[in-house]
């Protein structure tokens, strides 16, 4: 396990080193001048070329990214024009935000979409297949932004049910003390129910709205796993045996059908990492999608390079433990690695 | 909270949703009294930097300069259609409580009871550190000081403890006036030299992230991109208390949000919200909206007219006659905005600015000029708009496009991205775009100098240069310095019918700032920055 995990590590340092590089010549090449942005409505040439030095922008490229990887392998990110703060703590007090929300969703969608897409495969051609099928081809088609907007015009603003669509918290409520930054655990930890109840409807919303949009792969690949596994040999051999419905099912079809859902998940994570984007504009949740997004408006070089070399670390992180998570469940992935 | 309590919230919140009746956002009673005194304003973007004199700041966080720092001076309010406005003409002290006018210089007195927020005393000494700050930074707060003529640390004199004297370099109107705009604010000196460093001697790193003034507010909580929180400081002496003792500012980037926060009445203020939206909430008399044009401002149709074909006047005109004047004051700005075009014939009659230019919407007029013009069966080029502005600018230039399509002009649009705009407008060879300049100080050779003047500075977009216009400027800037209305009168009208005549940029409206709140909320007043002024509101 040991020796798999360091051979994965080292695998990914190549694309780090990738993504490092890309990234800086991406946000380079872009077309755009900071400098001529941020000097402002009123600003001179002479004042933007001040500002020009100011961010080391008029040395050659080479110079700006040795100044850009020296900072870097001191833990530096530089700091963001466009809010003022540097970007590593930025990215810090933001990813928390970003993954609570996506980790909410992610829940939710496989906590509908597993039983679902199990039922359908089981009871094929009845109400719940074709229920599955609207319901997965209607996930696919809404674009989040519009579930969101529509979620909201209906429980926030018609019924009133949900809350202010304000962010994490109502404006009124301070934040728990940070322990992990989610605030679901940090209220609970704090012991302070209120906040939990608070951030808890601010989540509910946007939580579903990313539910229904990951729902929709998650259910199919496990109807058409399952199916495919349910009309295999050795399930028809069990059925032969006299085994249970409950023990054929989820023991032995399910956990063979597994592989194909965790390789989607995997998909869907990062997924729901892009849709995040959209999602928290829409309720101004304060994560990281946005805050690319906004820098990357303003031709705001720090913040991207920070946010994709983030989102870069992450994807690698979570890949490792897909593949980890494969040996777990079928031990023939172990011994090929 | 105990097990009980938690009980009864929750059954309570169970019965409000079950009713269909709106669960209130707050249970507590503490809440809802803070509730009562805090500002809830929501807008898509917020500062970027809390010091007015930084590298980059943006106009959110002007904002936050305006009401966490003072001034020696500033205006007073006067009624403009009922709705406070800042007079232009008048000053009244805000650090300062005695201004003396000399011939070239002014003295202030200093209230002698100000502190900064750290209960330190103003002095003349942290005004001058101040304004020396915002003439040797560099970037935008030095030009502004030099609008003003104010460019020298030397001009800035302290006299005694609570006497600051400047000294003019040149006689210049816009002096005094410039000393009431947001840039020279005072900061306190001794607390952000404590924080300043080698490499960045006048602190701009700490006053980034701190309020470092004497304002009637100060920043206690600040997440970029995400919210402002400003409690009142009890020890103000620049006015009157304010009411308001707290506010939050949220940043909401969809605007059916804005809109929604809104008319649930769970937000006090949003200044931002698309036009349509603000006409149907206007409709709907749930809110008080209050619609104020630009002072100075403008937005119009530019054209360069280095190059062919723009170079030529009479495609200038021909274009002048060809814009969808009335349908675009309909269609795009659902009548929120000045109209600026239709003026009678025969000359400028007022040496006022802005003012309505003699155009109509007459196409066959624009078809036979551009005839004349040498392009009988038309012509092709492209027209560039911001599409940090797109609400506006897209369907604006739309519009032009089908009319100038009629006269066999080919556009192509060209949209730049916010970012890019400032650039794009820099290299001057946009041929044909739509643009708004607006002005901090309301004077007309202010906007002409920048706008122009044949120095050809960045807002001269068109690169226009006229020796004729220079003389009419420099003519009104030395005769207003001298107090000579006449010749000020006559240089103004001149340079507004040069203007017309030569039709570098089409006037097209005055811009308004809209601005939407609660029914219980009063007090907005109009201010030349175009923010808000919370030291006014009031909520009941």
């Amino acid at each position: 396990m040991l020796k798999l995990i360091a051979s994965r590590i080292a695998t990914a340092i190549p694309s780090l080193i990738g993504v490092v590089i890309v990234t800086f010549m991406l946000t380079r090449v872009l077309p755009g001048d900071a400098a001529a942005y941020f000097a402002g409505p009123a600003a001179t040439p002479q004042a933007i070329a001040e500002i020009r030095t100011k961010l080391g922008l008029d040395k050659p490229l080479p110079v700006q990214f040795v100044d850009y990887v020296t900072a870097l392998s001191k833990g530096d990110l530089g700091s963001s024009l466009s809010t003022g703060q540097p970007v590593a703590t930025e990215i810090a007090s933001r990813l928390p935000a970003s993954a609570e929300l996506t980790l909410s969703g992610l829940i939710l969608a496989l906590a509908i979409a597993i039983p679902f897409g199990i039922m359908a495969a089981v009871k094929q051609g009845t109400w719940v297949d074709h229920a599955c099928r609207v319901i997965t081809t209607a996930g696919v088609s809404l674009p989040v932004f519009f579930t969101g907007l529509l979620l909201v015009y209906v429980f926030y603003f018609k019924l009133g049910w949900a809350p202010a669509p304000l962010g994490r918290l109502d404006v009124f409520f301070t934040a728990p003390p940070t322990v992990t930054g989610f605030y679901l655990i940090d209220s609970l930890i704090a012991g302070d129910f209120e906040t939990f109840r608070s951030a808890a409807a601010q989540l509910a919303i946007p939580t579903v709205t990313l539910a229904i949009f990951a729902l929709a792969p998650i259910a199919r690949i496990t109807r058409a796993s399952m199916l495919s596994v349910l009309s295999s040999e050795f399930v028809r051999t069990a059925r032969a045996a006299g085994l249970t419905p409950y023990k054929v099912i989820m023991v032995y079809a399910f956990r063979n059908a597994m592989l194909p859902v965790i390789t989607t998940l995997g998909m869907v994570f990062s997924f729901l990492l892009g849709a995040n984007v959209l999602v928290e504009k829409v309720f101004a949740w304060p994560g990281i999608g946005s805050y690319a997004v906004e820098a990357l408006i303003s031709s705001d070089y720090a913040p991207v390079q920070g946010f994709v070399l983030a989102m870069a670390i992450l994807y690698i992180i979570l890949n490792l433990v897909i593949d980890l998570a494969y040996g777990v469940i079928d031990p023939r992935a172990r011994s090929e690695a | 909270m105990n097990r009980r309590e938690f009980l009864k919230t929750a059954s309570v919140t169970a019965t409000a949703s079950a009713a269909g009746v709106a669960a209130p956002a707050v249970f507590s009673s503490a809440r809802a009294q803070a509730r009562s005194e805090t500002l809830l304003i929501v807008s898509e973007s917020g500062p970027n930097n809390l010091d007015v004199q930084g590298v980059g700041t943006n106009v959110p966080g002007y904002e936050v300069s305006w009401n966490c720092y003072d001034r020696l001076i500033t205006h007073p309010m006067k009624d403009v259609n009922g709705t406070p406005y800042y007079d232009r003409d008048k000053i009244e002290g805000e650090l300062a409580e005695d201004m003396t006018l000399g011939d070239m210089s002014a003295t202030f007195k200093l209230k002698k009871n100000a502190t900064f927020q750290d209960g330190t005393p103003v002095t003349a000494k942290d005004v001058k550190w101040s304004m020396d700050r915002a003439v040797s930074v560099g970037g935008f707060p030095t030009f502004q000081m030099k609008a003003g003529s104010l460019e020298k640390p030397e001009q800035f004199v302290v006299v005694d403890d609570h006497t600051f004297r400047v000294d003019f370099l040149r006689k210049d109107r816009l002096t005094i006036p410039d000393l009431a705009v947001v840039v020279p604010c005072v900061m306190n000196s001794e607390l952000v030299k404590k924080n300043a460093t080698a490499q960045d001697p006048w602190g701009l790193e700490y006053a980034k992230q701190n309020t470092v003034g004497s304002g009637a507010y100060k920043v206690t909580k600040w997440t970029p991109g995400t919210e402002v929180v400003f409690e009142r400081n009890d020890k103000w002496v620049g006015g009157p208390m304010p009411k308001i003792k707290r506010v939050i500012w949220r940043m909401v980037p969809s605007a059916g949000n804005r809109r929604a926060l809104l008319e649930r009445g769970d937000a006090d203020i949003s200044y931002d919200l698309p036009n349509k939206d603000f006409v149907e909430l206007k409709d709907s008399g749930k809110l008080t909206i209050i619609s104020t044009p630009y002072s100075n401002g403008l937005q119009y149709i530019g054209m360069n007219v280095t190059k062919p074909p723009f170079d030529n006047l009479k495609v200038r005109q021909a274009i002048a006659y060809a814009i969808p004047y009335q349908k675009i004051m309909d269609a795009v700005l659902f009548g929120l905005g000045k109209p600026m075009f239709g003026a009678a014939p025969g000359g400028v009659k007022e040496a006022v600015w802005p003012q309505p230019a003699p155009f109509t919407t007459d196409l066959a007029k624009a078809k036979q000029l551009l005839t004349e013009a040498g392009y009988p069966n038309g012509l092709e080029t492209t027209l560039s708009f911001d599409l940090g502005f797109a609400g506006v600018n897209e369907p604006l230039c739309v519009l032009l496009q089908e009319n100038l399509q009629e006269l066999g002009i080919k556009t192509t649009i060209n949209k730049i991205p916010g970012a890019n705009w400032r650039t794009e407008l820099n290299k001057k060879d946009l041929p044909l775009f739509t643009n708004v300049f607006s002005g901090w100080l309301d004077y007309p050779e202010y906007f002409f100098f920048w706008c122009y003047h044949g120095q050809n500075s960045v807002f001269n977009t068109m690169s226009y240069k006229s020796a004729a216009m220079d003389a009419f400027i420099d003519g009104a800037r030395s005769a207003a310095a001298n107090g000579d209305k006449t010749a000020y009168d006559a240089d103004v009208k001149g340079m507004i019918d040069l203007a017309f005549a030569d039709v570098p940029r089409i006037p097209l409206y005055q811009p308004y700032v809209n601005i939407a709140m609660q029914k219980n909320v009063t007090g907005y007043e109009y201010w030349f920055h175009r923010r808000l002024d919370y030291r006014s509101f009031v909520k009941s």
